[in-house]
């Protein structure tokens, strides 16, 4: 369903995934995991268009991104890692203008729609705007919404990051209940490694932008002799901490405080 | 066809909403129209050249316009750092469409700002003789906005960040502004102002629209018609060539 084969992404001279391949099998749970700055976000990036790859091929479902870019963009809906919603529409109008981008016809929109919505309990606040939400219901708004066109494919970069435990479960339930019964594939990233041993079927370790193992978790357990995912993922990747450049939303912070700071 | 129309929804949304941006957009064209019409009124009348109201006018509703789009624009940055671009920038739609549906609801936006500021101009005293040519106005109107939302949709693409944006207002938006005869007429200015004011594509715009209200113009209207229609269709098909390759 999703294949990358000897996948390359250089900035300028840092190489930022290391000639990497994996394939994710139809209805599988594949839990991409590495610590910060190891070229999760950029892989995702690849295979959702959002970047080019340097070098290598990608596939979603026999299709290329590059050459195929909206027959591509139609097979999978995706969680960014940062926030995407539109602050300034409501909860609904941010469904509907997702529903009407990915060309749902507008009664099945706004059945989906109102079924999403009260699914992750944001029916009652759908006509507020998202700038009034927090941070978990903006979160739940996100996934509700990459789910809306029924994709065969999720990617979920991160989707549990600044969530309570309550809707995590909730989130983690629900995604593999899409697994089991609708067989969507998933290719998440996460660095809760319960979760991943949870609910990944497969996982692949990334570190410095190459893939260091790839198994089942219990194959990974047992290749490095340790009793959790957690182990075996700080054996494999070692204890040091990762810088991360930041990202846009950290820049727009650090400037919206410099503006206030002049005003 | 609905994605275009969904885009352009959103951006009049987004307006809409924004309160600061709605009172903004009144206070700044009356302080031109009271510190210049006014202030330079008199001056102007014993230069020979008549009302200077009549004249600022169409200047002054040229120059929101230009602002309004230019802002509305370079929202694609905002959208890029707030994280929302994204989710337009995966969509299964060609980029384009996105683009000109962007384009198309900031410049309704800057349309419509301008005829509140042909409001304003006709509170404070300005009187159009030429009524039967309001159509024309709009069309000037229309290009103009088009025009500049798509400049600003170009540069926001090719910039990361607002560090960029503050070089793109002090030496693009306010000399396109200040030297487009906007404020003064173009007749016996040096040589090198009237190379650079027949280069700027604001002039055409100021000169169009002046025609249209009252009636004067200095290039004359076919080709202010002719040159802002092809720098139009050339501001789109750059911009919509830069927003298809943004990579986020």
């Amino acid at each position: 369903m999703i294949r990358a084969q000897e996948l390359v992404k250089k900035f300028g001279d840092f190489t930022a995934v290391d000639n990497i391949a994996f394939d994710v099998a139809k209805g599988e749970i594949f839990a991409f995991l590495g610590p910060n700055g190891a070229g999760k976000t950029t892989t995702i990036k690849m295979l959702t268009t959002l970047l080019r790859p340097t070098s290598g091929s990608v596939s979603l479902d026999g299709l290329d991104p590059v050459t195929h870019q909206t027959a591509a963009r139609k097979q999978f809906g995706i969680v960014f890692q940062d926030p995407s919603v539109d602050d300034e529409l409501t909860a609904y109008e941010n469904m509907d203008f997702h529903g009407i981008l990915y060309s749902v016809p507008r009664k099945l929109r706004q059945e989906r729609i109102e079924a999403l919505l009260k699914l992750f309990e944001l029916w009652d606040r759908r006509k507020d705007q998202v700038k009034q939400f927090s941070g978990g219901m903006r979160r739940r708004l996100e996934i509700a919404r990459s789910l809306l066109h029924t994709p065969k494919i999720i990617f979920l970069d991160e989707p549990t990051l600044g969530l309570d435990p309550q809707t995590r479960n909730q989130l983690w339930n629900h995604i593999k209940k899409l697994n089991e019964e609708e067989h969507v594939t998933v290719f998440l990233t996460t660095h809760y490694m319960e979760e991943a041993e949870r609910v990944a079927h497969r996982i692949a370790i990334i570190d410095h932008g190459k893939i260091i193992a790839q198994g089942t978790p219990g194959e990974l357990k047992a290749q490095t002799n340790t009793e959790t995912l957690e182990q075996a993922f700080l054996a494999l990747t070692g204890s040091t901490i990762r810088e991360e450049e930041a990202s846009g939303l950290d820049k727009m912070r650090t400037f919206g405080k410099a503006f206030r700071r002049v005003k | 066809m609905n994605v275009v129309y969904i885009l352009w929804l959103r951006q009049l949304k987004r307006s809409a909403r924004s309160r600061s941006r709605i009172i903004g957009s009144f206070a700044q064209p009356l302080l031109f129209l009271l510190a210049f019409g006014f202030g330079f009124g008199s001056m102007f009348q014993r230069a020979g050249q008549g009302d200077y109201i009549q004249f600022l006018a169409p200047g002054v509703i040229t120059m929101s316009i230009l602002f309004t789009s230019i802002f509305a624009g370079i929202e694609v940055i905002w959208d890029r750092q707030f994280g929302f671009l994204k989710e337009t920038l995966v969509a299964p739609v060609p980029r384009i469409l996105i683009m000109v549906g962007r384009t198309l609801g900031g410049a309704t936006v800057a349309v419509l700002q301008g005829m509140v500021v042909f409001g304003i101009c006709l509170a404070v005293g300005f009187r159009t003789p030429s009524l039967p040519l309001l159509p024309l106005a709009f069309t000037f109107m229309i290009l103009t906005a088009v025009l500049f939302t798509a400049v600003g949709t170009a540069l926001a693409s090719v910039l990361p960040d607002f560090q960029g944006f503050q070089l793109v207002m002090n030496f693009l938006v306010m000399p396109i502004f200040f030297l487009s005869g906007a404020l003064f007429p173009l007749n016996n200015i040096p040589q090198a102002m009237r190379i650079i004011a027949n280069l700027d594509p604001l002039s055409y715009s100021v000169d169009g629209l002046r025609f249209a209200l009252i009636g004067v113009t200095h290039f004359g209207v076919p080709l202010d018609l002719a040159v802002l229609c092809a720098v139009t269709a050339a501001a789109l098909i750059v911009g919509g060539y830069l927003f298809s390759r943004i990579q986020v």
